[in-house]
């Protein structure tokens, strides 16, 4: 609602330049050549058709477990369900893809994606009722939710899903992928699929939802002030919960659509994706604004994905952007620092429009 | 050249862009005390900031004992003997009162706090400025009276000959402010000095030596108090004559609009209010007079529907409303100005138009199908902005940046815009300037005026006894009596207050 103007990117650009400088003196100490590296990992992420296409792609489930997290945090919660809500997206999607196999694809991918969505919502609607009406943690609840889920997909994918001796469910069927034979010929066989574009689209619905919408404006007083909004009428237990609801629906889809669009089945795993926790990074890096989010997004992602070719071309160890996006989420969790420093006056210039409020 | 114990010379402090203090100087000699007059925003604050410590003027120059110093923290301010006792006491509830006053300075035998050499000081310094602390008490156990002499008790126990006092009269009841004027003066008379910032004229008659009056970042004048009067100090504070008397028209009460009946209400546990009855009725504002504590808050809150009512009714022109919810009770025609503005009142990120729909926004024309309509909201805004005189960059502009008697005037302009039967005011004008006092005082006599019943709680008895045309005593949770404003005094207001009944009560 109250988009922050320039001064609103300052601190991102700030941070994001500050985790790329502290890479590249890493990678001085270590003996590796940073330009050589950064230019790799630029070629990498955006360098072709098929790493665009791979970049874009590994961006849909950051941009909607971002969305998930911002949308708690308008409401006052720091939602860490994410990783749980985005894997039971994805085992819901596939479970209904498995048996539904033959509905026609549209209705397939359409009920798949739908399914997933609910059981997320519905799983981090959990957090929300406990919160509304026994005030407990979210903190607390969501990791716990995360670990429960974890187990119990394991649990249903071995016993439920997989033959006898294997580890995954089988692939879903062609028709409800969403990486269709078109995209990959259009995208050098890379992954990019249709989930792209409904990201977008919730982008816009989010950004629509928190602006022009009566439930956005209540989650939002919800969550710049308690009382206030209790006093002027709002119904807060309501409002969490639905606010934790469509968190988890989002985090749901990014689960749902990867599940169609990039993995085709699930399988046992020991830990959490960490898809969830990366979104939270790129929520708070975009200050939780709906199209900040989509950049923040493709920075992370392109970090990702470039990361991977660094080290095919040279020596340097891929773990070297981990520290740089490590670095960046450091740089924005400590941007009091430099909200300091934007006050002081260090960076001159366009900073001006201080107070925000530009509708 | 006679030499001041404080002297600041030529201020100025910029922020930004914007002077908060421009130009002001003022001396301050030994023994005396001097009274700071400012509305909110004149700047007050900023000046006593940087005798403090806590902010560096941009120009000008401190002088202490005639010696130009800096000081860049408080502690340096500290050193040079000036204790500042703030408005929000800094005090740690879960600590006794001699902890909290050796807080930071505690005399040390060995490697252990040496409590007993800490409370023989401090009951020699209480017996030579007749200030009655326990010190054994924990700090969240004593009432707000003593917690302000342990404020004061602390700035002594470091030796301060400066005191500055930020508005120390605003949560106090008359008798307590008599009793914190009586230590004022034996401060002064012990040859320190005092800096004393109010926005209340009364008071400064009283104790004050000198007055500086500061509007808009610059001293207007220093006068001597004993020769000026107090309309003149208001109009050099406002900037303009003020109207202190209010135009009560003769209305018809015979409508009763609000009625409690054994209203019980509990909180935390304990019963706060107790089997109160209370009429309200239409042409007429119900003064509630009160300590803070005392069941004020909890009986706001039960009528409002915020807190859950135990027993009891209560009735909107005989329509039942226990129990409601909150949006249900303000349907039905309840407004309430709300004690607290910036927690309750208000969501100060928000702008000024979404703010005035705080409690309409779901309703046509601020919204329809679910969607908000910002072009009516903000269309709404701007009316109610020119018809309440908010003074403001527009109606897109954040609440939180507006001042304190704007923000009141946004939750002003929400509450008597939606033409409720009946007008619940909690403290409407606390911390608010007088000119914005003057307004709302105004808008509140309107709508008693136009035959709507108010209910006023505040902890000024001055704008109780002002307002009111009946007023009742409340005391832990109960009605203990009803008074006729034009046949009392804040002295015997102030008594029944503390739970007395006076002599000769009359009805």
């Amino acid at each position: 609602m109250h988009t922050k103007s320039l001064k609103g990117l300052v601190i991102p650009l700030v941070s994001v330049l500050a985790g790329f400088i502290v890479g590249a003196i890493l990678m001085l100490i270590f003996g590796y050549d940073p330009i050589q590296n950064y230019q790799n990992l630029l070629i990498g992420s955006l360098g072709g058709i098929y790493s665009i296409g791979e970049t874009l792609r590994n961006m849909i489930s950051l941009i909607l477990t971002a969305l998930g997290f911002a949308v708690a945090s308008k409401a006052g919660f720091f939602n860490i369900g994410g990783p749980g809500q985005y894997l039971i997206g994805w085992f819901g999607a596939i479970v209904f893809t498995l048996k539904f196999s033959y509905l026609p694809a549209i209705l397939l991918i359409i009920g798949a994606l739908l399914c997933g969505a609910l059981a997320g919502g519905i799983w981090s609607m959990i957090a929300g009722i406990l919160r509304a009406y026994f005030g407990t943690s979210e903190v607390i609840t969501t990791i716990m939710l995360n670990y429960i889920i974890l187990y119990v997909v394991n649990f249903a994918v071995k016993s439920w899903l997989a033959s006898k001796g294997s580890d995954s469910s089988p692939n879903i069927v062609s028709k409800a992928n969403l990486n269709t034979e078109f995209l990959q010929h259009i995208t050098d066989n890379s992954t990019f699929n249709w989930g792209f574009f409904i990201a977008l689209a919730v982008v816009g619905l989010v950004w629509f939802y928190f602006n022009k919408t009566k439930s956005g404006f209540e989650i939002q007083a919800v969550g710049l002030n308690e009382s206030a909004s209790q006093y002027s009428g709002i119904s807060v237990k309501k409002t969490i919960i639905i606010a934790m609801l469509i968190s988890g629906l989002l985090a749901g889809l990014g689960g749902a659509i990867d599940g169609l669009g990039n993995y085709e089945n699930i399988s046992v795993s020991n830990n959490l994706p960490n898809v969830g926790y990366n979104g939270m990074a790129v929520a708070l890096l975009a200050a939780e604004n709906p199209i900040g989010i989509v950049f923040a997004a493709l920075l992370f992602s392109a970090l990702q994905i470039g990361g991977l070719s660094i080290s095919v071309y040279s020596n340097t160890p891929s773990e070297i952007v981990d520290i740089v996006i490590a670095s960046i989420i450091f740089f924005v969790g400590i941007k009091y620092a430099f909200e300091i420093m934007v006050k002081k006056g260090w960076f001159k210039g366009k900073n001006k429009a201080r107070k925000g409020g530009a509708k | 050249m006679e030499e001041y114990v404080v002297e600041m010379r030529h201020i100025t402090k910029q922020f930004g862009s914007y002077k908060a203090n421009n130009d002001i100087s003022l001396q301050l000699g030994k023994g005396e005390i001097l009274a700071l007059l400012g509305e909110n925003g004149a700047g007050k604050s900023t000046l006593m900031g940087m005798l403090s410590g806590l902010l560096q003027p941009t120009e000008g120059e401190i002088l202490i004992n005639g010696q130009v110093m800096k000081m860049d923290n408080p502690r340096d301010a500290k050193k040079l003997g000036i204790g500042m006792v703030h408005q929000h006491f800094m005090l740690i509830p879960a600590f006794s009162v001699l902890e909290n006053i050796i807080l930071g300075d505690e005399p040390t035998k060995a490697t252990k706090i040496n409590y007993k050499k800490a409370a023989l000081d401090i009951k020699k310094l209480a017996e030579k400025y007749h200030l009655d602390i326990d010190i054994n008490a924990k700090v969240r156990d004593i009432t707000v009276g003593m917690q302000q002499r342990v404020e004061i008790m602390k700035a002594l126990y470091r030796q301060a000959n400066v005191f500055i006092f930020d508005e120390p009269t605003a949560a106090l009841t008359p008798q307590e402010i008599e009793q914190l004027i009586k230590i004022l003066r034996a401060l002064a008379a012990e040859g320190n000095s005092i800096i004393f910032i109010t926005h209340k004229l009364k008071e400064i008659k009283e104790v004050a030596d000198r007055c500086v009056v500061i509007r808009m970042g610059k001293v207007i004048d220093t006068v001597q108090v004993g020769d000026t009067k107090e309309e003149t100090l208001a109009e050099m504070m406002v900037g303009r004559k003020i109207n202190f008397a209010v135009d009560k028209e003769a209305t018809d009460k015979s409508e009763t609009i609000l009625a409690i009946n054994k209203l019980n209400v509990e909180a935390h546990g304990l019963l706060k209010v107790k089997d109160l009855d209370m009429t309200v009725h239409s042409g007429e504002i119900v003064g509630v007079a009160g300590v803070d504590g005392n069941g004020q808050s909890e009986l706001i809150e039960a009528i409002t529907g915020l807190r859950k009512i135990k027993k009891g009714t209560v009735k909107l022109k005989g329509k039942e409303l226990q129990n409601l919810s909150a949006r249900k009770i303000s349907e039905a025609g309840v407004g309430c100005i709300p004690e607290d503005r910036q927690n309750v009142g208000l969501i100060l990120p928000f702008t000024i138009a979404e703010n005035l729909v705080l409690k309409n926004y779901y309703q046509k024309p601020a919204s329809q199908h679910g969607l908000l309509n910002y072009r009516k909201i903000n269309e709404l805004g701007r009316q109610l902005i020119k018809e309440f005189d908010i003074r403001s960059q527009g109606e897109k502009e954040i609440v939180g940046d507006l001042s304190g008697g704007n923000q009141q005037k946004v939750i002003v302009a929400r509450e008597i815009s939606a033409n409720p039967d009946l007008l619940i005011a909690a403290n409407p004008t606390r911390g608010v300037d007088i000119g914005a006092i003057e307004y709302i005082h105004e808008k509140i006599i309107e709508q008693r005026n136009a035959g709507r019943g108010v209910l006023l709680i505040s902890f000024e008895l001055d704008e109780i006894l002002k307002l009111s045309d009946r007023i009742v005593v409340m005391h832990e949770g109960e009605i203990v009596g009803e008074i006729n404003p034009k046949h009392t005094s804040s002295e015997e207001l102030g008594l029944m207050m503390a739970g007395k009944t006076p002599v000769g009560q009359q009805g």
